[in-house]
């Protein structure tokens, strides 16, 4: 597990953009936190990072969206609004998951049961400051583990973190 | 007189309408799924297709009934295709594609947020482009420089919530009802909107709109006050958060009026609904000597008789889909994503 510390917005931005470089097709980003946390910001890192010029706003009202003119493609899902599990069927959820494209997932934790195996979950927490937030990284299965060594490497440049051990 | 079937299914409603000339309302049936919808919380995606496909015969046989028309008399069928929740916006496209096949009728692709736009021109019978729209949703927040009746420049959007998506937040942080405006408007009205300094976004010289910040900092305020047990006058809050919204809205909307050097300014989508945005509105377009217009509640909601009047002028020239036309939940306005009929 690793744990961050973004002292403003534009550090959880910047986060998620140099993360994006660590990133491949496959891989399942989740995101939880309260509303306000920072999730869709830092997806809008993440998507920067990997080259798209889509604009990256909040899916809670499509509930997913797809930019595909990146490095590789994002598939990025809100669960906000999703009361039953059965729901996710839906939207067609499985098929994008762990396939040619990142999938990030807010408001992963709604369904917890209905997420892969392997993922890195990333938790947003708001600190003492206004503006400051704690991500807490957790990573599910070896590609995840790998990926959150990465970041904690790179972690080092652009935020401040503690080591809370694996 | 052309007459158009619309179809319109992209969230809540499902609902059918038979617009005459791109002006005249026929009928305009409304099947509302917001008891459903009340209970949750939200929009259920899986619960909105299903009441789809149940409700859509049967709007439709009530639009053409109400209308007293045949569908033999209809001239052509215009459907949303986006954006929207794919499974919903699907039933009306299968469904609109199905009844143009059956009747051998021509076949129109409709943008959501155009159709909200053209609102306008049922409500307001003289009006004409040009124009600066703001349109305003629980999914969009748009200003939209439309050109002429098929043309449209898109100024600037939201970079994170769309504005109605922010009203609906706060309102169920504050345990107020969905969906979330009318009932923050309300309580607005019994509240102090200086009470409380709420941030307005700084998006720099441009028309882009950034809701999530003000979201933030409302919900910082209402966290830290339950953290020291202070009482929050809820009224207050709903009252400078609706006051912070509405000041960029207006601002950025004058801004781009003025730059686009329009005398018209059209307000569209569901927040159009909202008495201190009219408000604040049209006093500012008063002042700056630009004329406003924003349709009837019914026709700030969605609805079908939009789509059927945004579809008579594609009608008009010839922008018609082949039977491969589908559902695009991300579609953008103005864009244009299917294939010309070739008859």
């Amino acid at each position: 597990m690793l744990e961050l510390i973004t002292n403003q917005p534009e550090d959880t931005l910047r986060f998620g953009e140099t993360m994006a470089a660590k990133l491949q097709a496959g891989d399942v980003i989740c995101l939880s936190g309260d509303l306000g946390a920072g999730k869709t910001l830092l997806t809008q890192g993440i998507a920067a990072g990997m080259g798209t010029e889509c604009s990256v706003t909040s899916p809670t009202f499509t509930i997913m969206q797809v930019y595909d003119d990146g490095r590789v493609p994002i598939y990025h899902f809100d669960l906000y609004r999703l009361d039953i599990r059965d729901e996710l069927d839906n939207i067609g959820f499985e098929e994008y998951i762990g396939r040619d494209g990142v999938a990030i997932i807010e408001w992963a934790d709604k369904f917890p049961a209905a997420m892969p195996k392997e993922y890195l979950w990333l938790e947003i927490t708001i600190g003492k400051d206004s503006t400051e937030r704690i991500i807490r990284i957790t990573p599910a299965g070896e590609r995840f583990i790998e990926l959150c060594e990465e970041l904690r490497v790179i972690a080092d440049s652009c935020v401040r973190h503690s080591d809370v051990g694996l | 007189m052309p007459l158009i079937l619309g179809l319109e299914t992209s969230c809540d409603e499902t609902s059918a309408a038979i617009v005459a000339d791109g002006r005249t309302i026929l009928s305009n049936i409304i099947s509302s799924q917001i008891d459903v919808h009340q209970k949750f919380g939200g929009v259920v995606p899986e619960i909105a297709s299903r009441k789809h496909i149940e409700n859509v015969i049967p709007v439709v046989d009530e639009a053409l009934k109400t209308a007293g028309v045949n569908i033999t008399d209809i001239d052509a069928i215009g459907v949303t295709y986006g954006p929207g929740l794919v499974g919903a916006l699907l039933v009306g496209v299968a469904a609109a594609k199905s009844l143009a096949f059956a009747t051998d009728k021509k076949l129109i692709g409709v943008n959501h947020l155009e159709g909200h736009i053209f609102a306008n021109f049922l409500a307001h019978q003289h009006l004409e482009p040009p124009f600066v729209a703001l349109v305003v949703s629980g999914g969009h927040t748009s200003l939209v420089y439309q050109k002429s009746y098929n043309e449209f420049e898109l100024l600037g959007q939201t970079r994170d919530d769309a504005a109605g998506e922010a009203f609906d937040k706060i309102a169920r942080v504050m345990q107020l009802p969905y969906p979330g405006g009318p009932f923050i408007d309300r309580l607005a009205t019994e509240g102090n909107e200086d009470a409380i300094s709420f941030p307005r976004a700084k998006t720099g010289d441009n028309y882009e709109f950034s809701f999530s910040g003000l979201k933030s900092a409302v919900l910082n305020y209402l966290n830290s006050a339950k953290q020291k047990s202070e009482t929050v006058n809820n009224a207050d809050v709903a009252a400078s958060f609706q006051k912070a919204v509405v000041d960029v809205l207006v601002d950025k909307t004058i801004k781009a009026a003025r730059k686009c050097a329009v005398n018209k300014v059209v307000l569209a989508g569901g927040v159009a609904a909202n008495s201190k945005l009219r408000a604040e509105l049209t006093a500012a377009c008063a002042k700056v000597d630009r004329e406003l217009y924003y349709p009837s509640l019914t026709l700030c909601s969605d609805n079908a008789a939009m789509i059927a009047a945004r579809a008579f002028y594609k009608h008009q020239v010839g922008d018609w889909t082949d039977l491969r036309l589908n559902a695009l939940p991300s579609l953008k306005l103005g864009e244009k994503k299917y294939f010309a009929e070739k008859r």
